[in-house]
């Protein structure tokens, strides 16, 4: 079949027609990124208000909380964009939408990803790459060949984690059809779990966070390997260099708790 | 490109079962597990190039069988190849071969031209360039869907959309056509329409046709075999003719008297193979069952005219709905 285009061609068609149809409807898109947007500023403000009050949270001074928030904005930010439809799975059930899929000669997930990428959700990516900027010009960050990688790598790493989170959640609605309000708050949760330090939460919670749910690896761990810092109990600040590999982790775990849904879904056992 | 896979069947069902686990309230906390069969032990094979009719009440089993045979749903027991692969195993492999239109639901992106619909597919197929042109000007041409190529197809209407999705559906030139319910809701032109052009695509490529449907009209002009399931069980396998023949085609004579009358029992004691089905609005309109091989509507209207004046009168075809429910009768549900 050395004729057949790849299936990269496939995506770049989908993904391009959706990207195409959002921007179609100019007004709609625009105030669907300015709402984003004023929602980052929010939460940005929220970090300004605590630390008008206090000069050090958790461990973290206001340029290393801001670089948290920048780091754990942009990787969900992006994360949000591509699989953030997988909140509406129940949608895809109830419609018959995931039947229709399955008759493709694509695999499920790719094709409910690629047929809904949201532009209006990078909203937020412009929000928490803009403050990452900021609060590293403020650092004064010792930069080390690794240190750089770590930085680009980072945000990577956390859309990752992100999407896993979001598969993940999406694959637990297999089994609970009604459950997005569950599933929302672990994924959108985490995400604000993430986006302050962790050494602010109660020890249970701050392992939870960091090793059932990698949160902690998207943005505070890798702050305390960039930085330099210690980090609490249980939570050394080396372990940032991790966030790649857990990242992988967290993606292959998705995968197999999806393929089960999907296993479950078909009736083929689960 | 060849795309056939050997020469056996294109479907082949062996013992096929499937079960549902469904779970009611029982008590304030218990709640009560109980199997139900939604196919149970179906057996047949579809030769390539077959056009079989699958027919059967709301809830007989259709549906499940269909998902089975392409791969959304695994069996509970038994075997099914399709295009000679293992459905839910070989899935995506198996996409390649079949096309599926659900009357119901819709494989198109509603905000897209229904063009983009058919490029963006004809990518996820990933067909050649130039033979996606080409199968696309054929179905575009075949179909009459120039009018309406670049228009978002949420702005098409229902018979437009639908051979929208027959397009999508058969543009990668698949072996076996599956659809369900591929008429319902269009009005008389566009099913029309639609039949012409599956019984085209079956002669031109010699396509395996299987459709499920409540209207008689597409299983007389597409269907030469028909498979009938009641509660899940394969009930009749065989011609239309032949079904016929075991239930009896049965049309019926509608008539609106010119004033009340009782009923006309007296009118089909006297006229053989005619039964009264029902009397509507105080006697007034009456429906009348018959036999067209036992007796002709002319001979029925004239016995029914000796005893109350008649002020209009219709003919309804036999529905497979009937012809279904008699079939059940027959076999003693």
């Amino acid at each position: 079949m050395a004729d057949r285009p790849s299936a990269l061609a496939a995506y770049r068609a989908l993904v391009g027609s959706r990207v195409r149809s959002q921007l179609a409807y100019r007004t709609s898109f625009g105030i669907d990124v300015v709402s984003s947007l004023i929602l980052a500023c929010a939460e940005l403000a929220e970090v300004y208000v605590l630390f008008h009050n206090l000069d050090v949270l958790g461990g973290l001074d206001l340029r290393a909380a801001l670089l948290v928030f920048g780091l754990s904005h942009l990787g969900f930010a992006l994360a949000n964009a591509v699989a953030g439809t997988l909140d509406t799975m129940p949608v895809y059930v109830r419609t018959g939408t995931l039947d229709v899929l399955l008759l493709r000669p694509q695999p499920l997930l790719t094709q409910v990803l690629a047929g809904d990428v949201m532009l209006k959700r990078l909203g937020g990516a412009s929000v928490g790459l803009v403050t990452l900027l900021a609060a590293l010009g403020a650092q004064d960050v010792d930069w080390t060949p690794a240190r750089v990688v770590l930085l680009v790598t980072t945000p990577l790493s956390a859309a990752v984690v992100f999407a896993a989170l979001f598969v993940a959640a999406g694959a637990v609605q297999f089994w609970l059809v009604e459950a997005a309000e569950v599933t929302n708050s672990f994924t959108y949760g985490s995400a604000y779990a993430s986006s302050f330090s962790s050494a602010v939460l109660p020890a249970p919670l701050r392992l939870v966070f960091a090793f059932v749910v990698p949160a902690a690896f998207t943005a505070y761990l890798p702050t305390l390997a960039l930085l330099g810092l210690p980090g609490p109990p249980w939570l050394p600040g080396w372990l940032g260099w991790c966030s790649p590999l857990v990242a992988v982790l967290a993606w292959l775990a998705a995968m197999g708790l999806w393929r089960l849904g999907i296993r479950h879904y078909t009736g083929a056992g689960g | 490109m060849n795309r056939t896979r050997g020469t056996g069947p294109v479907v082949d069902v062996r013992g096929l079962r499937r079960e549902f686990v469904v779970r009611t309230a029982a008590g304030r906390l218990r709640r009560q597990r109980r199997v139900v069969r939604a196919v149970d032990d179906v057996t047949f094979a579809l030769r390539r190039g077959e056009t079989v009719g699958y027919i059967g009440a709301n809830g007989a089993g259709k549906s499940t069988t269909i998902k089975m045979l392409t791969g959304i749903l695994t069996p509970t027991a038994g075997e099914v190849r399709t295009c000679g692969l293992h459905p839910v195993q070989q899935r995506r492999t198996l996409a390649r071969h079949i096309g599926v239109v659900f009357g119901q639901r819709s494989q198109l992106w509603w905000d897209l031209p229904l063009r983009d619909s058919l490029r963006i597919l004809a990518a996820l197929h990933r067909l050649p360039p130039a033979q996606a042109r080409e199968r696309e000007a054929e179905l575009v041409d075949r179909l009459e869907l120039g009018a309406f190529l670049d228009q978002p197809v949420r702005q098409l209407s229902l018979g437009q959309r639908m051979r929208g999705e027959v397009a999508a559906a058969l543009l990668h030139s698949p072996d076996l056509i599956v659809l369900d319910e591929p008429t319902v809701g269009l009005d008389v032109l566009s099913k029309e329409r639609l039949r012409v052009f599956l019984r085209e695509e079956h002669a031109a490529h010699g396509r395996t046709l299987l459709l499920t449907t409540h209207d008689m009209d597409d299983v007389e002009r597409l269907c030469e075999r028909l498979l009938v399931v009641d509660r899940g069980r394969l009930v009749y396998d065989g011609d239309i003719a032949g079904l016929v023949a075991r239930v009896g085609a049965r049309r019926v004579l509608v008539v609106d008297l010119a004033e009340p009358s009782g009923a006309l029992e007296a009118v089909v004691a006297a006229v053989p193979g005619s039964t009264l089905l029902g009397v509507e609005a105080g006697g007034l309109r009456q429906r009348i069952a018959f036999s067209p091989a036992a007796v002709t509507a002319a001979d029925l209207l004239a016995a029914v005219t000796r005893v109350a004046p008649v002020r209009d009168l219709s003919i309804e075809e036999p529905d497979i709905e009937d012809v279904v429910r008699r079939l059940y009768e027959s076999t003693g549900r």
